[in-house]
């Protein structure tokens, strides 16, 4: 009800969250244009009949959440803070970019320290080594027990 | 009685010592995972699908109801020891059983909700077997139109019960439509939104989704709220055991809860809320201690579990029989059965008996073993609760990308799960429900198929849809299950569509 700061912060957010559904609509109805060069044969709808329906409704919502949002009606954003957040984005970023050379012990490891870093806990000196032990275990587990394939890098390779 | 028989044929094959091993370690599995904070049986269902990657179908799937089953057991111990329900369906569990533990009957508590959950899980298997049949007959006289009007009923009640607003669910479907139209069209050989990138033109993976969804999503959004009360486990004190007091108190409730939550679970609606919310507000009023309720009454915890059980029972009534998942854990069992290039639906009853009924032996044995696992165990389980969070969910993640590497090892799928968990993070963030994009994604395609077929056989006549009288039916209630809730509560409050206080 306020106008404090929080109050429009909140709106706002609403407002990004109503207009990023009308992109995504948008992209829809995009592709759903680029297939109608597409010539379909034989009775019945063609694949663009969905994505057209499906854009539509999104646009729609778009637009019923974006009335509510500016009416200022939209559900309370949960605060959060993007300190702890971006240190597990972090990690999974650090994970992928590790995988194919340094393996999956050592990229999962990093993904665990990183993570544990973001809950508060560290040294990353030393949750890295027991995230990257316990991942390795895991390797082992369900590459030999299994059967399953995942990315070996030089501490796999010992096995 | 054929159901009969063919549910002796299925325990010949439950009770083949491997089987009853996989079941065992499904059910320890699941159970260990659902019980942690905050997961839920999605989740824990989703996480440990790559597990049952290399076995065969059978010993898979009955590996699956294990987990399955174990997963809803070890979340409704979380739920009254931490009041974390890791699911809507739990809230209500959450609520007497939290207050219960507190009171220092956390023992009884944890045990009314074990033994209802065993009543009611071996009652709704029952139900299951006996129904299951006759809904297949049913079904076998289903076209096309017919199983595309049922799936918009899905979308319909599916929307309208997750999450409290219509408009909300409704937009996290509708997201979750426009992921599952990513990759190849398979009716026409287009591909569709795959933005010149190889790599979508399989589609988004419905268990990645899932994972990134429930468990990245689920961990940044825990993770950026550290600061937000932090919970605390009761202690159990005092006796494990319930006093012939509590029993008294308690068998009714089971019965009612299995009572509602069968026949709703059964439904192809969805909706494992509304009948522990009906339960618990049946229990409320029947009850000879109304002075407890709000204080920790073991009705209130013995019937609306009941009610949760029944209700899981129940949605593999339309999962196996019609192929059509009502709960967002249904839609991940459905991927795990297209893993191995199951279909379920009326032809799977015909085509795999013995791999059908099987699996619903394995849940009257998953059923047992939980009930003899986890009454002794319950202080092991309550231990794995006090993971400090660090490792927790530290621990979550390298299980969730060892799971999406292990069912496709490329860095694609890692980057995919690192989006879509940024989604489901956003979504939670602004307060959207997560499980109607789940089903929406693995729903949309086979509505559209189901679709595509229906007008090609009547030669684009759209009004097959409302001429089939199957069809006409399931549409109106369809429509009604949206309009209706939003007519209630317009005329009640007098506020507008979408809003909610």
């Amino acid at each position: 009800m306020s106008a404090s700061r929080e109050g429009s912060g909140r709106k706002l957010g609403a407002i990004v969250v109503a207009l990023a559904l009308i992109a995504v609509a948008g992209i829809v109805a995009a592709d759903a244009i680029r297939l109608g060069a597409v010539r379909t044969f034989g009775p019945g709808i063609g694949p663009r009949a969905f994505p057209w329906a499906i854009a539509i409704g999104l646009a729609l919502l778009g637009l019923a959440n974006l009335v509510v949002a500016l009416r200022g009606k939209a559900v309370e954003a949960a605060p959060v803070e993007m300190g702890p957040a971006l240190w597990v984005i972090g990690g999974l970023v650090g994970q992928i970019v590790l995988l194919s050379f340094a393996g999956f012990s050592i990229a999962t490891g990093v993904l665990f320290g990183m993570t544990a870093r973001g809950f508060g806990r560290g040294p990353l000196w030393l949750t890295i080594p027991i995230g990257a032990a316990l991942s390795f275990v895991l390797y082992v587990i369900f590459t030999k027990a299994l059967a399953l394939t995942l990315p070996a890098g030089p501490l796999e390779k010992l096995v | 009685m054929d159901a009969f028989v063919s549910l002796a044929g299925g325990l010949a094959v439950a009770l083949q010592p491997t089987n009853l091993l996989f079941c065992l370690i499904g059910v320890t599995l699941g159970t260990a995972v659902g019980v942690l904070p905050g997961i839920g049986p999605a989740l824990t269902v989703a996480l440990l699908l790559p597990v049952t990657f290399k076995l065969d179908p059978a010993g898979s799937l009955i590996m699956f109801a294990g987990i399955y089953y174990g997963g809803m057991y070890g979340g409704s111990t979380s739920s009254i020891l931490l009041n974390t329900p890791g699911e809507s369906s739990s809230i209500v569990t959450a609520l007497e059983g939290n207050l219960m533990a507190r009171a220092g009957r956390g023992g009884p508590a944890l045990a009314t909700a074990a033994i209802g959950s065993f009543v009611a899980g071996a009652i709704a298997t029952l139900g299951l077997a006996l129904l299951a049949p006759y809904v297949v007959s049913v079904a076998l006289a289903f076209w096309p139109a017919d199983y595309f009007s049922l799936m918009i009923l899905a979308f319909a009640t599916v929307s309208a019960a997750f999450g409290d607003s219509a408009l909300r669910g409704l937009t996290s479907l509708f997201l979750g439509l426009a992921l599952g139209l990513v990759g190849i069209d398979l009716m026409s050989g287009q591909a569709r939104l795959d933005f010149g990138v190889p790599d979508l033109l399989d589609g988004v993976e419905v268990t990645t989704a899932a994972v990134a969804l429930f468990a990245i999503g689920e961990t940044l959004f825990v993770v950026s709220r550290k600061g937000a009360a932090d919970e605390t486990i009761e202690p159990i004190k005092g006796s494990l055991w319930m006093t012939r007091e509590d029993w008294k108190r308690s068998w009714k409730p089971w019965l009612r809860g299995t009572a509602f939550g069968f026949p709703i679970g059964a439904m192809p609606a969805g909706g494992a809320e509304i009948p522990t919310f009906l339960s618990y507000a049946t229990e409320r009023r029947l009850t000879k201690h109304p002075e407890e309720f709000g204080k920790g009454a073991i009705e209130g915890v013995a019937g609306p579990e009941a009610a949760n059980n029944a209700s899981a029972a129940g949605t593999l009534v339309p999962l196996l029989t019609l192929g059509l998942p009502t709960s967002a854990t249904a839609a991940i069992m459905l991927a795990g059965f297209q893993q191995y290039g199951l279909n379920p639906g009326p032809l799977l009853f015909a085509a795999k008996p013995n791999l059908v009924w099987g699996l619903i032996a394995s849940l009257f044995v998953a059923n047992a073993l939980l009930l003899i696992l986890n009454l002794p165990l319950i202080g092991l389980w309550v231990r794995l609760l006090s993971i400090p969070r660090p490792w927790l969910y530290g621990g979550i993640l390298v299980f969730a990308t060892l799971g999406t590497l292990g069912a496709n090892p490329s860095l694609f799928e890692l980057g995919s799960l690192l989006a879509l968990g940024l989604l489901g993070f956003g979504l939670r963030v602004f307060g959207y429900p997560i499980a109607p994009v789940v089903i929406g994604l693995i729903l949309g395609p086979m509505a559209e198929v189901q679709l595509r077929r229906a007008l090609a056989i009547s030669q684009n006549d759209w009004t097959v849809l409302i001429t089939s009288p199957i069809s006409a039916v399931l549409l109106t209630i369809a429509a009604l299950a949206v309009i209706l809730p939003i007519v209630l509560k317009t005329r009640e409050k007098g506020i507008v569509f979408g809003e909610d206080d």
